[in-house]
């Protein structure tokens, strides 16, 4: 179900008050995140992060395209590679 | 034989009916279109007078998107999906379900045609 207009899009506070810093000082570095949750912001816009998918942190570069979705929409958490196939077996990691 | 918004050509059925072989146009935007012109609902689509033909496609070039334009605008949405690499992109280029459902079982709109995979569950291989 979506989300109640009346509250308006979730936000990490946190993760937006690094991104303001890193844009006053016009520096680019990728920030490091956990807030898989948090909606992409039209300020967060050519910004790197660092979304953990779990296990790792997966580089999202941030586009104008993505405002509206969630940063882990773009870190998927399973790894899918396909069923075995009974002449070859499993292909390796 | 009426021509309403391009190609489609729906007959014989009252109007109201008539209208909804237009893709993009169902219950309710056929209802509307026939409240804002003021035609009788139940006029059979070949017995439209040219002037209210011509009145309805004024009122849906206005107002709605149908036919190839909405083909378009929707393709156009699947593909930003797809370009952003977003979880739901990603299910649209696998050809999986979106919204979350679930794919041990049925999801067959999507999947295909069942693959049956010998040994698994019940199967004899």
């Amino acid at each position: 179900m979506a989300r109640s207009l009346k509250k308006g899009p979730f936000v990490d506070e946190k993760l937006y008050r690094k991104v303001e810093t890193l844009s006053q000082q016009n520096k680019r570095a990728p920030i490091r995140t956990w807030a898989r949750r948090c909606t992409i912001v039209p300020e967060f816009v050519g910004h790197t992060f660092q979304v953990h998918n779990g296990r790792a942190f997966l580089e999202v570069f941030v586009t104008e395209d993505m405002v509206g979705h969630k940063l882990g929409e773009f870190a998927p958490t399973r790894l899918f590679r396909g069923h075995t196939n009974k002449k070859e077996g499993i292909k390796g990691r | 034989m009426p021509r309403i918004a391009g190609v489609d050509i729906p007959d014989r059925k009252a109007i109201r009916y008539a209208l909804r072989y237009i893709h993009g146009i169902g219950p309710r935007f056929a209802d509307q279109i026939l409240a804002e012109t003021g035609i009788d609902p139940t006029t059979k689509a070949q017995d439209l007078t040219d002037q209210q033909v011509s009145q309805i496609n004024g009122v849906i070039d206005a107002t709605y998107i149908v036919e190839g334009a909405l083909r378009r605008q929707v393709a156009q949405n699947i593909q930003r999906l797809r370009d952003i690499r977003c979880y739901r992109g990603e299910r649209h280029r696998r050809g999986l379900p979106v919204r979350g459902q679930r794919t041990r079982c049925n999801a067959r709109t999507r999947k295909g045609k069942k693959k049956t995979v010998a040994g698994k569950k019940g199967v004899k291989g």
